[in-house]
């Protein structure tokens, strides 16, 4: 469904990704690890092409993607969660949700309000308050649903567990196990080992910009040293 | 009583049209985060469109027919202009930008011209609404009445459209996070032409609406975008409520200022503005910026250094030249010489405070003419020497400056341009109005220079010394190490502090130090002129010097003073022409387009290129 090869992604003249490949298939949830600074939010970004790639394709479903608008990636199924969540906090909860509303398309699960709010409780109980005044974790869940509202085919999850209380964690997973369910393909960025194997059929690793593994979580417990290499656990 | 309440009445009329005015002004803001100078064009644009529509169509249906359609034409016209002048510059940085839209008020202001001719049009008066009806005995204009009867319903489906429909949600979501708005399948392209549209609709609607009450003529343009400058600022840059507030007060305070004060309208805005931003910098129901959440004046791509052995060559020659001269040059020419450089010192502080400092001043004319002025009230009133008053006008620019700098300072980019520009319309005002001191626009004459200066020739060596020395000073800071710090702010705030810099301080020292040498420029000015007119502080002064700078190039030294040569040999020979603004401002859009390095920059690019393309052949 995505197939990502050889990118390189700069800052201004700061080379952060040094020719990453990897790919994602329909219907699966692949894990995205590795520390902090490693490059998990600069490959998503370049998915999105919020960074253009200098080289390198975006391949999504037999297109490539690099040099086309943000807002076109989005239209062609992919939705973005980012990791500071960016939720507009002048707008209620019913507002945010209508920002990402998107016409429904082919072969993606089709998301309406109503069933945004069955899968996220609180959200509905806060219809018709201003984001500014929500916790942590059900910011979480509005840029999540909002994205969603965009029918997606593909969603990109940046550190989805990321600073959010150990309850809401666990709400989470079983969140993206349903999302799965529904026939969503993801991709979850983490630094979490533990979270990553509960909800992830794949494990890919990066570091410094590079892949340094790609595989199941099974060859990864074979292979302890590749985890103490490239994960602070 | 009644009279307060009749008065206050008049005041809700006139806040009427401002607020539709500025109301597009801030919304088109708070979008696209462009600061439109042309917003004030599209106001004239819809009083004159206005007057012609009104003329065709007959009767009252004709005339409300005519508000409405005049509205859809100027939004219209906004839409085009946003097409296919700002779509390619959104990325460009802030200045970039508003030299675009200033070349669109010079082009909208001789289309203007071809169109309409050049005489003021009075507006004609709404039909079945002549005359007055009375309020607890007071007269008051029938038109301003109905004004306020209609003022809800336009405040009500402006809300209605910004609280309520998608197209709403999705302006109010951009003008907070326009990239995530983005990223989740908004096209923005349209989104800004249809805000760029509304606002200017609004502006449209605002102009033919006050027609009844005025008219239309070439000045409106420039004459309403200070007071909605003031509204915008005041109620907080994006903020349509902050806006409506601002424009109550301010035209409510008007009218007490006109029957209780009437030399001090213009100032009155200014004192509330100033007394508003020293408690709420972001304005009344403004959001706090985020540093560097758009573009600065640019990274420079190379860092500025001294010139090599040919660019000192050259300088040193253009300086024999000058300073040969009178010996085989006529008068006029020295003239001309004076003036080039007296515009090319004023232009180099502009571009150390802008390119070095990184402060986009909008202002920069308070200066010059503060300075001009300062030694030709001394001269006027007290008979002061020539060679003191002179002294005097560095010092009481630089002065002034400070004062400004200490309300301006603490904010960055557009606040800060937009601050600076109120604070310089505050003193054009006080040189407007006091007639008392500065006998307002009948300016201060005879303020001629001492004997030994009296000969064109030797006032042609004085400007020249001090010219040229005060641009080498300049310069000079800018290669110290103070200029290393101030460069350090610019690019990169938060490691300049880490390293102990006090970025604040610092900028604000060079924004008095910018200020003191435009103070010098205009004392050379006054005294080669004999006189001084508040036309020196105006906006447009302030703009002409951006502009110098921006086509000489913001990120090059020369920039200034190449542009300053530039223009006022383009202005010498375009003006003999009759729509020479309209040449003007396209050039100046085209210069943004497609040459944004200015012409410093992009001979050098090219010059590089040339090199470089030499030195592979070598190999
Ligand atoms: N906006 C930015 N400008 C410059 N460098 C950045 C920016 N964002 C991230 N970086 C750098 O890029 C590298 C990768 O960052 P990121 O992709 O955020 O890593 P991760 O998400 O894995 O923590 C880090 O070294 C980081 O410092
Ligand atoms: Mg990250």
């Amino acid at each position: 469904m995505l197939s990502v090869e050889g990118i390189h992604s700069y800052y201004g003249k700061a080379h952060i990704l040094g020719g990453l490949s990897f790919e994602v298939r329909r219907g699966e949830v692949v894990a995205l690890l590795g520390r902090n600074g490693a490059g998990k939010s600069t490959t998503m970004k370049s998915v999105m092409q919020l960074v253009r790639p200098r080289t390198g394709s975006v391949m999504f479903q037999g297109e490539d993607l690099v040099g086309k608008p943000a807002f076109r990636v989005a239209q062609a199924g992919i939705g973005y969660v980012p990791e500071d969540r960016r939720i507009f906090t002048d707008l209620t909860v019913t507002e945010n949700l209508e920002v990402g509303r998107q016409p429904h398309r082919d072969g993606a699960p089709e998301w309406s309000v109503e069933q945004l709010f069955d899968i996220f409780p609180n959200l509905a109980e806060r219809r018709g308050n201003r984001g500014k005044h929500m916790s942590g974790g059900e910011q979480q869940m509005l840029t999540i649903a909002r994205t969603l509202m965009g029918n997606p085919l593909l969603l990109l999850l940046d550190e989805p567990s990321e600073g959010i209380a150990p309850v809401i964690v666990e709400e989470m997973a079983s969140t993206i196990m349903r999302l799965k369910a529904e026939g969503l393909t993801v991709m979850i960025s983490e630094q979490n080992l533990h979270f990553a194997r509960a909800v992830a059929d794949r494990a890919i690793i990066i570091e410094g910009g590079e892949k340094k593994f790609d595989g199941s979580f099974a060859e990864l417990e074979a292979h302890p040293e590749i985890r103490d290499a490239y994960l602070s656990v | 009583m009644a009279f307060f309440f009749a008065q206050f009445l008049t005041g809700l009329a006139n806040a009427s049209s401002l607020f539709l005015v500025a109301s597009g002004l801030s919304l088109i803001f708070g979008v696209t985060r462009i600061v439109n100078f042309a917003h004030g064009s599209f106001y004239m644009l819809g009083a004159f469109i206005g007057i012609t529509l009104m003329q065709i169509l007959p009767g009252a249906i004709g005339f409300w027919g005519a508000i409405l359609l005049t509205g859809l034409a100027v939004g219209l016209i906004g839409a085009v202009v946003e097409m296919l002048v700002l779509r390619p510059i959104y990325r460009a940085p802030e200045l970039f930008q508003l030299v675009a839209t200033f070349g669109v008020i010079l082009v909208i202001q001789d289309l203007a011209l071809m169109t309409w001719g050049a005489e003021d049009r009075l507006g004609p008066r709404a039909p079945g609404l002549r005359g007055v009806w009375r309020i607890f005995g007071e007269p008051v204009p029938k038109y301003d009445i109905v004004i306020i009867a209609i003022t809800p319903f336009i405040l009500f489906a402006l809300w209605y459209l910004i609280a309520r429909t998608r197209a709403g949600i999705l302006v109010r979501a951009a003008t907070q996070d326009r990239e995530m708005v983005g990223a989740l399948g908004v096209n923005q392209a349209w989104l800004f032409t249809g805000v760029f549209a509304l606002g200017s609709a609004l502006a449209g609607w605002g102009g033919a609406l006050q027609l009844p009450k005025g008219g239309a003529d070439l000045l409106m343009d420039f004459n309403i975008i200070g007071a909605v400058f003031v509204v915008v600022v005041i109620g907080g840059m994006g903020s349509l409520p902050g806006a409506f507030i601002a424009t109550v007060l301010i035209s409510v305070l008007n009218v007490f200022g006109v029957t209780y004060l009437p030399q001090s309208t213009l100032v009155l805005m200014f004192v509330v503005m100033a007394v508003v931003l020293i408690i709420r910098p972001y304005g009344l129901l403004g959001r706090e910026e985020v540093a560097g959440e758009h573009g600065q004046v640019g990274a420079p791509d190379m860092p500025i250094r001294p010139y090599g052995p040919v660019g000192q060559a050259l300088v040193a020659a253009l300086l024999l030249v000058l300073a040969l001269l009178p010996v085989f040059a006529d008068q006029f020419m020295l003239i001309l010489m004076i003036d080039m450089i007296v515009f090319a010192l004023f232009a180099a502080s502009l571009h150390f405070i802008l390119g070095t400092g990184g402060l986009v001043s909008f202002g920069h004319a308070a200066f010059f003419g503060g300075g001009a002025y300062a030694a030709a009230l001394l001269v006027f009133h007290t008979d002061t020497p020539m060679e003191l008053a002179f002294l005097f006008a560095p010092l009481a620019a630089g002065l002034l400056a400070l004062a400004i700098g200490w309300f301006c300072i603490r904010l960055t980019g557009v606040y800060f341009a937009m601050l600076t520009l109120a604070f310089s319309q505050l003193v054009w005002s006080l040189a407007y109005q006091w007639r008392a001191v500065t006998r307002g626009d009948d300016g201060l004459v005879n303020i001629w220079p001492s004997d030994w200066l009296g000969e064109t020739a030797s006032y042609y060596y004085f400007t020249l010394i001090l010219g040229v020395g005060g641009i080498l000073f300049l310069r000079h800071v800018i290669h110290a190490p103070f200029g290393y710090a101030l460069r350090a702010g610019r690019d990169s705030p938060r490691q300049a502090e880490a390293m102990g810099i006090n970025v604040k301080r610092i900028q604000f020292a060079a924004f008095a130090l910018a200020g003191a040498m435009a103070g010098l420029a205009g004392g050379i000015f006054v005294f080669s002129k004999g006189s001084v007119f508040p036309t020196e502080l105006e906006i447009a002064a302030s703009f002409d010097a951006l502009i110098v700078v921006f086509l000489g190039g913001v990120k090059t030294l020369a920039g200034g003073v190449v542009g300053a040569g530039f223009m006022t040999v383009v202005e010498d020979w375009l003006t003999r022409l009759e729509y020479w603004r309209l040449l003007l401002g396209l050039v100046i859009i085209a210069v943004v387009i497609i040459a944004p390095e200015g012409i410093v920059g992009s001979i050098r690019t090219f010059w590089n290129r040339i090199r470089g393309s030499e030195e592979e052949a070598a190999k």
